[in-house]
């Protein structure tokens, strides 16, 4: 049994979609889904690198490289952001975050 | 080849496993300790597709640095997670329906298609072949500094923008804490820095701020 483009695809749609989910049932807690956007982004790193793997190309692996410095830095200023809203509010539920609607 | 297929069926399983307990555990420490175990299987993946210095980096960004930070900003807010989860059931369905499409259609676009892989006239960095030329590391470090470099330095950029944007967010200035103010430090002169008082003998030295007004003294 050989392991095919395919099935590194389906490991990587599972990861995604799972990740969407998490967005979906968690809707109130900002750190959950973070972490779900990490999924996500972990999800496209596999495709990328499964596909640099069966191409032969080596662009897809540094392509994932800048793909996991802009997550990096997507999550320290997610979590930066979270920890000046909890430290002003005293919440970190999603709903709460309306102070700039018109 | 079994043993790679069995290696590869055992991160897969683990990691979606581990993802599914990221979206589901009540406590969102646990969440995070899951969060990075699937990090370590898709670590274990890009090992399978021989992208080692990948893996490695996963490794040590995610599990080292990104994770970590998850896990002191979990620890560090004290709010009430059980009353965060209570929409949990009322946006399941939805939720489930529109993930439900939308995995099925990506698993019958990947397994359908079948993606050839004969195009490689248009390779942009082909791979040489493993371990007769140069590692994995190596080869993208080739590629990396010559070819991608402009990117590889915006990529500088944007971390120090996300390190300068996390500082000066998370930052706070206390009222009442007194802080070394340099500007003033260097604009002190001679004149503005000590006095010469005329001592008479036997006589009080009586300071010269006391009996002037102090912005003569200290401009």
């Amino acid at each position: 049994m050989t392991i095919g483009l395919g099935h590194y695809l389906t490991v990587a749609a599972c990861l995604f979609t799972l990740g969407m989910l998490g967005i979906f049932l968690n809707r109130k807690n900002v750190i959950v889904i973070l972490m779900s956007i990490e999924l996500m982004l972990l999800a496209v790193n596999i495709n990328l690198v499964a596909f640099s793997y069966y191409l032969g190309d080596l662009v897809g692996q540094v392509f994932a490289l800048f793909n996991l410095t802009v997550a990096a830095a997507e999550a320290a200023i997610g979590l930066a952001i979270v920890v000046v809203y909890f430290r002003n509010r005293g919440s970190i539920a999603v709903e709460d975050i309306n102070m700039m609607k018109g | 080849m079994a043993l790679t297929a069995g290696f590869f069926y055992l991160f897969a399983t683990l990691s979606v496993a581990s993802a599914v307990m990221v979206i589901m555990a009540r406590n969102p420490v646990h969440a995070v300790l899951f969060l990075i175990l699937a990090f370590f299987n898709a670590a274990g993946l890009f090992i399978l597709l021989s992208a080692e210095f990948l893996a490695m980096l996963l490794i040590i960004v995610y599990v080292g640095a990104v994770a970590v930070l998850f896990l002191f900003v979990v620890m560090m807010l004290d709010v009430d997670f059980a009353e965060l989860k209570a929409g949990f059931i009322k946006n399941a369905p939805i939720g489930l329906i529109v993930g439900g499409i939308v995995l099925a259609e990506l698993v019958l676009l990947f397994v359908g298609r079948g993606f050839g892989v004969g195009v490689t006239q248009q390779l942009g960095a082909p791979i040489a072949a493993l371990g007769k030329e140069a590692s994995n590391t190596q080869q993208l470090g080739l590629v990396l500094y010559t070819k991608y470099v402009f990117f590889f330095e915006v990529a500088g950029l944007v971390l120090l923008v996300a390190m300068i944007g996390a500082i000066v967010l998370t930052l706070q200035h206390k009222a009442n804490v007194r802080r070394q103010s340099i500007a003033a430090q260097v604009a002190r002169t001679p004149a503005t820095g000590m006095e010469i008082v005329k001592v008479p003998p036997g006589g009080a030295v009586i300071p010269v701020a006391a009996k002037s007004a102090p912005d003569e003294v200290r401009s």
